[in-house]
């Protein structure tokens, strides 16, 4: 079960980095970058989960506070540019 | 076992939602599939996460995470969805049925 939750985050990762490089404005970029924090957390939690071994999981706290800020400030600067 | 099933949903949410953001027409409406799998999706893995794990200080990083990400995600996505409504050049061919006039006045 664990295997087929990793591979259903592979094809995520797939999509989210398809739309991270496709995507035709900065806001689609944004938000395909956006998704690749989500897979990440996902897995590092996934993987901890599965083997038991908790040395990562600070990083996901990190990792779930910086996600968010990024794309924060990336939406005022897109804000911003339009003057 | 029921950690990992909890997991399952929440990676197939976030799935969805990745299909969604490859399909849709404008940035709003990627943004509206995105923002349901940041919060549900991922702390649908998380909590699998925390069910299955055994040391205090692994369950409580996870539920720390799991809070800062709720707490930090939404308005992430509110401030990004504002700003491609105002931004002309992505908002060009969406249909507005109710426009701001603060921001944008009506033709």
């Amino acid at each position: 079960m664990t295997a087929l939750t990793f591979v259903i985050l592979a094809v995520a990762m797939a999509l989210f980095g398809y739309r991270l490089c496709a995507g035709p404005s900065l806001a689609d970029r944004v938000i395909g970058l956006n998704g690749l924090v989500l897979v990440g957390m996902a897995g590092i939690a996934t993987h901890a989960a599965h083997t038991s071994v908790g040395a990562f999981l600070p990083t996901l706290v990190a990792v779930a506070l910086v996600g968010p800020i990024g794309t924060a400030m990336i939406a005022r600067f897109i804000e911003g540019r339009r003057r | 076992m029921i950690g990992e099933f909890l997991a399952l949903v929440g990676a197939t949410l976030i799935l969805l939602s990745a299909i969604g953001v490859v399909r849709f027409a404008d940035p709003l409406a990627r943004l509206h599939a995105l923002a349901k799998a940041s919060t549900l999706g991922v702390l649908l893995v998380l909590t699998g996460a925390a069910v299955n794990l055994r040391d205090l200080n692994d369950i409580t990083s996870v539920v720390l995470a799991g809070l800062l990400h709720l707490l930090a995600s939404p308005p992430a996505s509110n401030m990004l969805s504002r700003a491609s409504y105002l931004d002309a050049e992505t908002a060009a061919g969406v249909i507005d049925e109710h426009p701001d006039p603060r921001v944008r006045p009506k033709e």
